[in-house]
């Protein structure tokens, strides 16, 4: 009985710092309507400097606590400048690109606080003057923790004043509601939105600095706490500070009980808890409906280039690719096959995003199960490479089967979150089934068969599975599939009302992409040798939405084309750094900055203000 | 011989009763004109009878078989056509696109994944375009078109699943005086060519009382009259509540 109460409090205390993270992540949503993944790099930071504080103030309980505050302030003092600098050019972009954007700045942030802190975890000292734990029916159980317990509603009451008694918590809250009339009120909406995000940020922040004495501070805690904020968000209802916290609680109870009924995959939980959340009460336990983030259109309306003499083309390029091992090293050959690899992968995201508009956050999911896939059957099951690559795309498309029945009830924001969420399942099992997937150590000596060894024969092998999957792409874009799905994106109410079953076609691309990517996988797990659980990690996701968003949205060559010139970018140039995250990051920045209506957006552009000009 | 009929559906939202008890029989051969003031609850019956939206009560059925509870496609499918009040076009697709999507889903072929869509079903798409004078316009993109040629294409999408019921809300809104009464008068010739029935919503009187065959009024969400375009412009109170100043 004692040892369950113990458990309900740490609980409790896991709660406080969820919620402390994710009432900045919901506020800044509220009133910007952007999902900054960059939160959580606001958190790592935070931690960081926390850190660095105490360690040189920390000694008095004045010290410590005044370390914590100054992290916080300096977190949401960085957030200001991040509005200032990025987000303030991105609130009318399409919600890919606000995404994209954010992601790039957890890329640099990365790797500024290795280059600031060095890669080694470090271990903080104990709040001062909280060190000891008190006996709760005789468990010992930490002090600061229960400290921890009492600042969560301690904040959300003083978030309650902020925003119920003051001035400026009122103009926010229409802000929320209505920024258009608010701006049209003469509140100047720049000023409060930077307000907002120094806020959201120093909360961040302060719930970083607070894990100081409590655990480890690394360099991997930014991905993972902001992923468990999205969820504890999209849980209690985007924008909704109350949810957040009710949330918070609910998730926290989640965590500290359920490791103890399966400790091999609490990760695995909490997002089930979510899917299901979403699928019961689409708008989470105390969203609104209109609180729906208005979806800007995440991909053009302009008709997909269908290119004159396509066939033609394809057909040379091909012989061109064909002929490349006549000329190419082993290396070049090498560095083909996995550009090859990476078209499918990309080209089976544009499915989903070109024709479909729905922005996938998690593709790596079935790149992922497709090389899993292929690795354990080798590993566990003795698979001759056919078979094993058979099962690439059987097994990813499998898992799509599953997940995108979930993913499609929900559209635009939700939709990003929801693949996010499945991919992050699918990421956790990997990493913690340490008896079947090795882990961290990952899935060693996936070598392809005898007759395919050579790097030209795998190469060819590589070409011709790709090329004809990408055929077959091509073939249901054009194809009255395609076309379905494209004009439930142009406007589900005259799809539905001409007898276009939407959701069966957007969960049919999402089985067909899912296996397209599967399959993408199962060579690139051959190619490599090996498997590791980043192959479903969310950058591996984000890499295949640069490709996509690199070669443009409108044209079904698109992606080939992004594929080629991301992946030579990251062999080529990032490998000459050490900070490729840093690079990476601002090239997406940047991409984002400059083609902030997406590129067919800035070409229209483009050819108006010429038209203009000659006009 | 086609038969609708809507029994005393009701629909309120929050506390507002938007609809509240409207019957009527709609028949093959009708032009029935369904006029109100903003706000009477016109949009909402069309959403209520195409099953976008479900009503809290009442009956809709079509020769016998019950509508309330199917979704929008299955009521499609059972022979209802639908054009918006605010037009939804494909806006990606040419227009010949556009009806042949609609003919596509007619002919259950949505789902093939080999042929080119867009050389499947283009000669009857452009007969369609042509009975509505956009054939000249047929492989523009659909999101460049002027609304009152958009509003032309949701006819020709409409008639593409050869509908037996068409609910047409405000086909003529944002149209120029000429293109209304022709599109109207094109509309009455179909429901004498085909015996469609067609329920419209309008607010251009000159539309409603030339070409209507009955008038509904609504108000506040209750059918206040009902008849020929005669008796409803003589009835005392649609004077009263909805013509107002001009009686």
């Amino acid at each position: 009985m004692s040892f369950l109460l113990v458990q309900a409090l740490s609980g409790l205390a896991t709660a406080a710092t969820l919620f402390l993270v994710s009432s900045g992540l919901t506020i800044v949503f509220g009133v910007t309507r952007i999902v900054n993944f960059a939160h959580g790099s606001f958190y790592m930071v935070g931690a960081y400097a926390g850190w660095s504080l105490i360690e040189r103030f920390g000694g008095t309980p004045a010290g410590f606590w005044g370390s914590v505050a100054a992290a916080a302030l300096a977190m949401g003092v960085l957030g200001a400048a991040m509005e200032i600098g990025l987000l303030r050019r991105l609130y009318r972009s399409p919600e890919l690109f606000q995404l994209l954007g954010t992601f790039g700045v957890v890329l640099v942030v990365q790797d500024l606080t290795a280059w600031a802190w060095g890669p080694e975890d470090l271990l903080g000292r104990r709040a001062s003057g909280l060190k000891g734990s008190i006996d709760i029916l005789d468990q010992p159980f930490p002090l600061y923790d229960l400290v921890l317990i009492g600042l969560g509603p301690l904040v959300l009451g003083l978030l309650w004043l902020l925003f119920n008694r003051t001035r400026w918590g009122t103009l926010v809250r229409a802000a929320t509601q209505d920024r258009e009339m608010t701006s049209a009120l003469g509140v100047d909406p720049a000023r409060l939105f930077t307000g907002v995000l120094f806020l959201g940020c120093a909360l961040a922040g302060l719930g970083g600095a607070l894990q100081v004495p409590r655990e480890a501070v690394t360099l991997q805690m930014d991905v993972a706490i902001v992923v468990e904020a999205f969820v504890v968000v999209v849980v209690g209802g985007m924008g909704s500070l109350t949810g957040a916290f009710l949330a918070s609680l609910l998730i926290g109870q989640l965590q500290a009980f359920g490791i103890l009924v399966f400790p091999q995959i609490t990760l695995v939980i909490v997002f089930l808890f979510m899917a299901v959340v979403l699928v019961l009460r689409p708008h989470g336990l105390l969203g609104r409906a209109e609180e729906m983030p208005p979806t800007a259109p995440a991909t053009v309306t302009v008709p997909l280039s269908r290119g004159r003499h396509a066939g033609v083309w394809a057909l040379a390029l091909l012989a061109v690719m064909a002929a490349a091992p006549l000329v190419a090293g082993d290396y070049a050959l090498i560095l083909l096959t996995e550009v090859v690899i990476l078209a499918l992968f990309a080209a089976s995201l544009h499915l989903l995003i070109g024709l479909g508009g729905l922005v996938s956050f998690g593709h790596a999911a079935w790149f992922g199960l497709g090389a899993y896939g292929s690795a354990l059957l080798v590993k566990h099951m003795d698979a001759p490479m056919p078979l094993a690559l058979a099962g690439a795309p059987v097994l990813a498309g499998l898992g799509a089967l599953v997940a995108g029945w979930f993913c499609v009830r929900r559209s635009g924001l939700y939709f990003a979150m929801l693949t996010l969420a499945f991919a992050q399942i699918v990421w956790s099992i990997a990493f913690q089934w340490y008896a079947v997937t090795g882990g961290d150590n990952g899935i060693l000596g996936v070598w392809p068969s005898a007759w395919a060894a050579g790097k030209a024969a795998y190469y060819w092998l590589t070409l011709a599975l790709c090329g004809g999957a990408l055929w077959l792409l091509r073939r249901a874009a054009f194809a009255p599939f395609g076309y379905a799905l494209r004009a439930g994106r142009d406007s589900g109410l005259r799809a539905e009302s001409v007898g276009i079953d939407v959701r069966r076609f957007q969960w049919m691309a999402f089985v067909l992409a899912g296996a397209a990517a599967g399959l993408a996988g199962g060579l690139y797990a051959f190619a490599k040798g090996s498997v590791f659980p980043t192959l479903l990690a969310v950058p591996q996701s984000v890499d295949a939405l640069v490709m996509v968003l690199m070669g443009g949205i409108q044209t079904v060559a698109g992606p080939l084309a992004g594929a080629a010139v991301f992946h030579l970018l990251e062999s080529e140039v990032m490998s000459m750094t050490d900070w490729w995250r840093l690079v990476l990051g601002l090239i997406i920045v940047a991409l984002v900055l400059v083609f902030p209506k997406g590129i067919v957006g800035f070409l229209s552009g483009l050819r108006s203000s010429f038209g203009r000009r000659r006009a | 011989m086609t038969e609708l009929v809507v029994h005393d559906l009701q629909r309120s939202f929050g506390g507002v009763q938007a609809v509240g008890g409207v019957s009527f029989t709609l028949r093959s051969g009708d032009l029935l004109a369904l006029i109100g003031p903003n706000g009477a609850g016109k949009s909402t019956c069309f959403n209520l009878l195409n099953g976008q939206l479900r009503p809290d009560s009442g009956s809709v059925r079509l020769d016998g078989t019950e509508l309330v509870g199917l979704p929008p496609r299955r009521i499609w499918a059972l022979g209802v056509g639908r054009t918006f009040q605010i037009t939804a076009t494909f806006a990606s697709m040419t227009v010949a696109e556009n009806v042949q999507m609609v003919l596509l889903s007619r002919a259950r072929r949505l789902f093939g994944l080999w042929r080119p869509a867009a050389t499947q079903f283009r000669e009857p798409a452009l007969a369609l375009l042509d009975r509505v004078g956009m054939a000249a316009q047929a492989d523009r993109p659909c999101g460049v078109l002027a609304y009152g040629d958009v509003k032309r294409v949701e006819l020709a999408m409409a008639l593409a699943s050869e509908p037996t019921v068409l609910l047409m809300d405000e086909p003529t809104a944002g149209m120029a005086p000429a293109e209304r009464l022709a599109l109207m008068a094109l509309t009455a010739e179909l429901v004498r060519e085909r015996g469609l029935a067609v329920l419209f919503t309008e607010h251009d009187m000159d539309a409603v009382f030339g070409h209507a065959t009955r008038v509904l009024v609504l108000d506040r969400g209750r059918l206040i009259a009902e008849g020929s375009p005669d008796q409803v412009r003589a009835d005392p109170r649609v004077q009263s509540v909805y013509l107002g100043g001009e009686a």
